[in-house]
């Protein structure tokens, strides 16, 4: 039985496995950046079908607004060109093709028992205002604590760029 | 019918308001550059289009055409998917925006199915703007990137480095307003913004309770206008710099295309700043009865525009004039007594007074443009980064404390 709801899932689905593999076989930089922004917009439409309307909407200013703004600005920047294609090594096609199917078969296997017997999501749409009190009131002390992280990582990114100049 | 639209209301009802609202949209974009040509030509003591129609009213179809036939250049050089794609990207993401703007309160009736007055009525329509503004830089970026060419790229970088730096002191900007109309969604923030100071001055949020937000005003504003790559901040086509900027290397449709995205951005843009800060489709007067005349200033202006237009356009230098120019006059009259009836005047005030204010801000956009010289690239830089931001976490932490502050 195929509702409303499975068809969006499956058109989804479909195009973040294309945007994924594109991201991987494009050879240009800017053009698999692009593709990541494709599966980043399908897995808020992810977002969007299981009522979480805010998580949607952040997904798409943080990671396809923002992040991925920044990438290929930088790319852009650094005018990269087309990337060469090396042939596959001997290592890589007897050992890591094997091994990379078995991985990938391993992790289906894995996902697919995990997910087998999952209780369906809550029909109702989760609030903004549900959400924020949860993250102000119950969780503020991981929040706050992320933030700094962040801010850390901020920071030590700036040193390390700005290393170069001193010198 | 009403059965039919119960069963069917997504091609009843959705369907024909999409359809309504991209055509009003088109049209009112190709007479806004009638309109900014208008201003900007009068500012500087020129007449502005004045030969293709009375009053160069027909200009914006004479350039549409005039786009459509023209011979459509790619570069050899260019990279051809981007190349295409950023046109659209641009124009695509700049219209869907106008999707989650309220034009009124609710209670339009179509056949028996309620719906509000604008496409959809999003719990988060602030958020959904912003997802679609911050997906907005590609197609200014893609665009100068894929046209291969020295001037394209540097106008690409420069304002995507803009759009990416003013878009947190935008977003930060408006936080103030959330936080006083505690929702995202845009017809709440409006409906927030009811109530009048001593039964007369509005409570809309620029001058509101618990803090006027003054300051998000401005912060906004000038956040906007960046964001939207125009006079005194558009870098991205500075052309004594950079020939055009990003779109050096399009030709025909596909220019005109990057354009049509500036002026409906513009226009989303002043429907943000109406509903944000100025009582979105809220009527100036309140609604006692000193001011009940005021009901009728809708169908009023209506007439009075049209009997203006009348008694100018009978004097008017060419003949063609003389004939277009009344007949317009008479359908606005027509128009204002039709907006009279008893049913029509409750159901315009709403868009009216939207309309209105929207209007005033697009207006004082082109008024900027006639005015204000261009920013240096790191005057920008700096204004946007050690002043616009640092004064919009100011604003959140003043707003948050006045909030605190009255509800103890």
């Amino acid at each position: 039985m195929i509702t409303p709801q499975i068809a969006v899932f499956l058109v989804l689905a479909a195009v973040i496995v294309a945007g994924a593999l594109s991201l991987i076989l494009q050879r240009h930089p800017i053009h698999s950046a692009l593709s990541l922004v494709v599966v980043m917009v399908a897995l808020a439409g992810l977002y969007l079908l299981q009522g979480a309307e805010f998580v949607a909407a952040v997904q798409v200013i943080v990671y396809a607004g923002a992040i991925m703004v920044v990438f290929v600005f930088v790319i852009m920047l650094l005018n990269a060109g087309e990337e060469e294609r090396a042939n596959v090594s001997r290592w890589a096609r007897f050992v890591g093709v094997p091994l990379g199917a078995v991985f990938l078969v391993e992790v289906a296997y894995w996902i697919g028992r995990a997910t087998a017997h999952l209780d369906p999501a809550p029909a109702e749409a989760v609030s903004t205002r549900d959400l924020s009190t949860l993250l102000f009131r119950e969780y503020v002390f991981p929040f706050e604590l992320t933030s700094f992280l962040i801010l850390i990582a901020l920071l030590g990114a700036l040193v390390l760029a700005r290393r170069e100049e001193s010198n | 019918m009403n059965a039919f639209a119960a069963a069917h209301p997504f091609l009843v009802v959705v369907l024909p308001k999409v359809v309504i609202l991209l055509f009003v949209l088109l049209t009112a974009l190709a007479y806004l550059t009638w309109f900014e040509r208008k201003v900007v030509a009068h500012i500087q003591s020129r007449w502005g289009p004045y030969r293709v129609g009375p009053h160069g009213l027909m200009q914006p179809l004479a350039d549409g055409l005039k786009f459509l036939f023209k011979e459509d250049v790619t570069p050899a050089a260019a990279d051809k998917f981007t190349y295409f794609l950023a046109p659209f990207l641009a124009l695509s993401l700049a219209i869907t925006s106008i999707a989650v703007i309220p034009f009124g309160p609710k209670g339009l009736t179509i056949f028996g199915q309620a719906t509000p007055m604008g496409i959809t009525n999003l719990n988060i329509g602030l958020l959904v703007i912003f997802a679609i503004t911050s997906m907005g830089v590609y197609g200014v970026a893609l665009a100068g990137w894929s046209s291969n060419s020295k001037y394209p790229l540097l106008g690409g970088l420069r304002s995507s480095a803009q759009m990416i730096s003013y878009e947190l002191a935008l977003t930060m900007s408006v936080v103030g307003v959330i936080l006083m109309a505690g929702s995202f969604n845009l017809s709440e923030i409006v409906t927030s913004q009811q109530g009048f100071y001593w039964g007369y001055v509005p409570q809309w949020n620029l001058i509101g309770s618990p803090l006027p937000q003054v300051l998000g005003f401005f912060l906004f504003g000038v956040a906007a206008v960046a964001e939207t790559n125009r006079a005194p901040f558009d870098l991205a086509e500075a052309e004594s710099e950079l020939v055009a900027g990003f779109h050096t290397e399009y030709a025909s449709f596909k220019f005109a295309m990057f354009f049509m995205a500036e002026y409906s951005s513009m226009i989303t843009v002043s429907c943000l700043a109406t509903i944000l800060f100025f009582g979105g489709w809220l009527s100036p007067f309140p609604q006692t009865r000193l001011f009940a005349w005021t009901h009728f200033i809708p169908a009023a202006a209506f007439a009075l525009a049209g009997l203006a237009l009348i008694v100018h356009g009978i004097r008017y230098i060419t003949v063609w004039g003389r004939i277009v120019l009344p007949i317009l006059g008479v359908v606005l009259c027509g128009l204002g007594i039709f907006c009279g009836q008893p049913g029509v005047i409750d159901l315009i005030q709403g868009p009216f007074w939207f309309l209105l204010k929207v209007l005033i801000f697009l207006f004082i956009y082109v008024w900027v443009r006639g005015t204000l010289p261009r920013f240096r690239y790191d005057q920008l830089m700096n204004f946007g980064w050690k002043v616009l931001l640092p004064l919009s976490i100011f604003n959140v932490v003043i707003t948050s404390l006045a909030i605190v502050w009255t509800q103890r």
